[in-house]
């Protein structure tokens, strides 16, 4: 079935399994509208192989809409491929011109190991989550929402962190495979709120210790993660960790 | 009233039912709470809300979930907002008026004791979010800020730009993390349940299986908590997440728990077209829109001309039109019959001409005028508006602009958007009672799982109330009722022989998917039945149609169980194989969904029987003979026997719905 004209050289990392080594394949790819997602495209792709009997590409996805941060393609060699500001999901392959090679890998760092092909585990993520990315607030007896005004500029920034979607292209276009974007983010989050605050110290010390454990790299300010993020999550927050970072540790016992 | 269904529904005042329960319920003490372990199917909303509640009041809990991480759930994906019943605005809303509102939108087809159980709840779960850390949109006096949303003529939405879903997701999944880390919660990610055990007529447990390693393991639970949920992908093309799917509902409902309403689905207005037929998944354009958006489409037949170059008076804003009292904000399956009923007259727009235009141009220079004002600027002229309104509507809904853009390649704040209405959400589900459990004793179902609060269609911004209502502040108490009674029963060992016969069952299904080494993929089949659903049980529904998709589709799942093609093995990471499955539950809910569409002879809510409408196109609803719930009961692949759970209205005078 034809649905456009573009004609495409794919080179994929192929792995079997987080021990097997891997190897680039190259498919030739017809037929390919503009108007497709890159999944869509790879969709193409999986669709021939599977009836020509040969195994089909294993890719993380799932929302479809920029959003779940499930997908998660090293492509030509930037996080989310070519176009700033989206997700591979949101990628489109008006992006690319007929003819054009295209390398995909799945993301590169010690802590996502690669369990197939291009689909990593990206479970450092929730642990440093589980170490103190949250309020300790039980569900019950909350007190009405309006009795604690935030200012607008407040809200507004704690939100614009919040909107991390924990893909992990941060730490893929780091050459340290650093999580300090998206540790930076969910700190921030709250310490720019009321309600963060309690907990303000032992937050920024256990999340941060949490992502020394999992093996994440140094920052080294190349700033490589915010141009990468695709939820334009800005490097300032990276500042704001360091900030309470430093204070929490020389205040603490 | 049907033998087998009892609802449970306390005695009493509607306004105080809640409260009596509440007080009454029977609990389990702390010490007992310890001993008793609950599983948790699903991170949505309602799933992480109610494991990190359970949690935290002391139960053991284990959590499962398909995705690499508890915050990939699709509830992560809902933009506009949630209601809730505050009355900030001071505008005159009341829980009694959300109450009212959630059930008449629903066309009559919600049972009022749980509607007005969310109605009360639902200021505490905002209470709840804030405290977590959710950041709202507030307005400049720091106080929380509201929207309209269709199918009310009152402020109640909270929201956080286009992203609510996702900051309330957020925030109960790090209240799920936190849980994690504390050890009472054990969390299994990349696992999908594969069935249900029962052991001595309740539910015991669950087969899953670690889609990493396809192994497949067997875990005992006190109580099951279905939070899975709707089933929007049987219709192939849906805003639902790829992964989106009902086997764990289906197979709970082939293990005796009855399936409440399936043909009831919600189309959503306000969707990118489809343009193509590559196309994986269509996108919403939220709700919210409709608050800034008119709806229109030339007057002429067949137009050509761009949009821009249509002088007003040959638009023809037909919401506005049949529905003044509404307007754009009518309740989604209104909207969504509208746009197709001018689609298919021959009124459409686009190279499809299957769509009709968002516009927001006139908001947009409303608001430029308003923002002028506030900045001095005295005779504005028409590109200081443009841009003034431009960076207002920005600021309200800049990701959705910026998500059009990337998907069509067009400029929303230049030209207006294309919509066609696309499937969205399913009000049907596994039937439940008062207190959220199924027909299986022991087995729960929560959120959009579940059948019970939005009748025949769901208004916008429920859907996120329902289920944090559902997984927050209904089943910590509700649970209590059963668990009470099961502080005696001790930890079974999954070497049950139900255990070892559920699981033999899974895996000879497993493998029967492997063996067949057809020579079509699954996305074959899964295209093949949406057609037929979109076609005959989508927007309008009709005997004859359902009778025929009812044999098509019969007629493909016999050609899916001897033609597929599913790649790899068993014993590893396969996707296709987990997709295999899915649809396989999906060729036989789209089966039970026809036959529900064509038992219920009237018109409610998203339900669109073509015989019964009103000379001017409207639905007429038959409350003489259909004021039920269907509770499909499975006998066997192909053969349910329907149970009815009748309708009672005692505080709402059911009347026929008007928005005009």
């Amino acid at each position: 079935m034809s649905h456009g004209d573009m004609n495409l050289t794919l080179k994929i990392w192929r792995q079997k399994n987080k021990e097997a080594k891997g190897i680039f394949e190259t498919y030739p790819i017809s037929g390919i509208s503009p108007d497709m997602s890159f999944l869509e495209m790879v969709d193409v792709l999986n669709e021939k192989l599977i009836v020509e009997g040969k195994e089909p590409v294993a890719f993380d996805h799932d929302c479809r809409e920029g959003i779940c941060g499930m997908c998660s393609m090293y492509i030509n060699g930037q996080p989310h491929g070519p176009k700033q500001g989206v997700t591979t999901c949101q990628l489109h392959m008006r992006s690319f011109k007929n003819g054009d090679t295209v390398v995909i890998e799945p993301w590169r760092a010690a802590a996502f190991p690669v369990i197939k092909d291009l689909a990593v585990d990206r479970s450092s993520f929730d642990r440093i989550m589980a170490a103190g990315g949250y309020v300790s607030v039980n569900t019950g007896n909350a007190q009405d929402a309006n009795s604690l005004p935030i200012s607008k500029e407040d809200a507004d920034e704690s939100f614009t962190s919040a909107a991390c979607i924990g893909c992990g292209a941060c730490v893929a276009a780091c050459k340290n495979s650093s999580a300090m974007l998206f540790v930076s983010a969910k700190v921030s989050q709250y310490a720019l709120l009321p309600q963060g605050q309690p907990e303000r110290k032992s937050r920024v010390l256990a999340m941060v210790n949490q992502m020394e454990e999992e093996g994440f790299g140094s920052c080294t300010n190349t700033g490589a993660c915010e141009a990468e993020c695709p939820k334009g999550i800005s490097i300032t927050n990276i500042a704001r960790l360091n900030r309470e970072y430093l204070s929490a540790s020389l205040s603490s016992k | 009233m049907s033998q087998k269904l009892d609802a449970k529904i306390p005695e009493g005042n509607l306004a105080e039912k809640w409260t009596k329960y509440k007080s009454s319920v029977p609990l389990v003490n702390p010490a007992n709470k310890r001993n008793l372990e609950v599983i948790v199917v699903g991170t949505g909303l309602a799933g992480s809300a109610a494991a990190a509640s359970l949690a935290e009041m002391g139960y053991k809990v284990k959590v499962f979930y398909f995705q690499d991480s508890a915050r990939r759930a699709h509830s992560i994906a809902a933009q506009g907002g949630i209601n809730a019943a505050k009355n900030y605005q001071n505008d005159g809303d009341s829980i009694y008026r959300l109450f009212y509102d959630t059930i008449k939108g629903g066309d009559y087809r919600a049972r009022e004791a749980n509607v007005h159980r969310l109605a009360e709840v639902s200021g505490n779960i905002i209470d709840q979010c804030v405290a977590q850390g959710v950041p709202f949109a507030r307005e400049y006096g720091g106080l929380l800020s509201n929207r309209s949303f269709g199918g009310t003529q009152v402020q109640r939405t909270f929201y956080a730009a286009g992203q609510t879903g996702q900051q309330l997701l957020l925030g109960a999944y790090s209240a799920l993390q936190r849980q994690v880390g504390m050890g009472t919660i054990q969390s299994y990610k990349r696992h999908e349940m594969l069935d249900i055990v029962n052991i001595d007529g309740k539910c015991r447990g669950i087969i899953a299986r670690d889609l990493v390693t396809g192994k497949l393991e067997r875990h005992f639970g006190h109580a099951v908590l279905l939070c899975t949920g709707g089933y929007g992908n049987v219709f192939y093309l849906s805003t639902n997440a790829m992964g989106s799917n009902v086997t764990a509902a289906w197979k709970a409902h082939k293990k005796g728990a009855f399936f409440g309403n399936p043909c009831f689905t919600q189309i959503h207005p306000t969707c990118i077209p489809v343009s193509g037929d590559h196309q994986s998944k269509l996108t919403l354009m939220s709700e919210s829109l409709r608050n800034d958006g008119r709806i229109w489409t030339p007057k002429k037949q067949g137009d050509t001309r761009k949009a821009t170059e249509i002088p007003e008076e040959e638009r023809d804003y037909f919401l506005e039109r049949r529905y003044p009292a509404f307007g754009n904000l009518v309740p989604r399956d209104v909207a969504s019959r509208a746009a197709k009923e001018r689609c298919d007259a021959g009124y459409g727009v686009g190279t499809s001409k299957m769509a009709v235009y968002l516009d927001f141009a006139a908001n947009m220079k409303r608001y430029g005028r308003v923002e002028a004002t506030k900045q001095n600027i005295h005779n504005p002229d028409e590109a200081t508006i443009i841009k003034l309104g431009k960076d207002v509507v920005k600021e309200k809904y800049g990701n959705l602009f910026d998500m059009y853009k990337q998907i069509t390649d067009e400029n929303p704040y230049e030209v207006p958007m294309r919509i066609y209405p696309a499937v969205h959400y399913t009000m049907g589900g596994l039937w439940v009672d008062y207190n959220l459990m199924t027909t299986v004793p022991g087995l729960y179902a929560l959120g959009e799982a579940n059948f019970s609060d939005h009748g025949a269609n769901r208004l916008g911004a429920s859907a996120l109330m329902q289920g944090l209502a559902d997984g927050y502040f209904v089943i910590p108490y509700t649970i209590g009722a059963y668990l009470s009674n099961e502080i005696r029963t001790p930890s079974m060992s999954t070497d049950h022989e139900a255990f070892v016969e559920a699981e033999k069952n899974v895996k000879s299904t497993l493998e029967k998917l492997m063996n067949i080494k057809g020579t079509k993929s699954v996305d074959y089949f899964h295209k093949r039945l949406g057609k037929i659903m979109w076609n005959e049980c989508g927007m309008a529904r009709s005997e004859k149609g359902l009778k025929q998709a009812i044999a098509d589709i019969q007629s493909i799942r016999e050609e899916f169980w001897r033609d597929v093609r599913v790649p790899g093995t068993m014993d590893e990471f396969n996707p296709e194989l987990e997709k295999a499955g899915r649809v396989a539950d999906f060729i036989e809910l789209g089966e039970l969904m026809c036959r529900d569409a064509l038992n219920r002879n009237e018109s409610c809510g998203g339900h669109f029987r073509e015989e019964y409408q009103t000379e001017e196109g409207e639905a007429n609803r038959d409350d003489e003979n259909y004021a039920y719930v269907a509770a499909w009961e499975f006998n066997s692949v192909g053969d349910w026997t329907l149970n009815k759970e009748e309708l009672k209205y005692e505080n709402i005078k059911i009347a026929s719905r008007s928005y005009k």
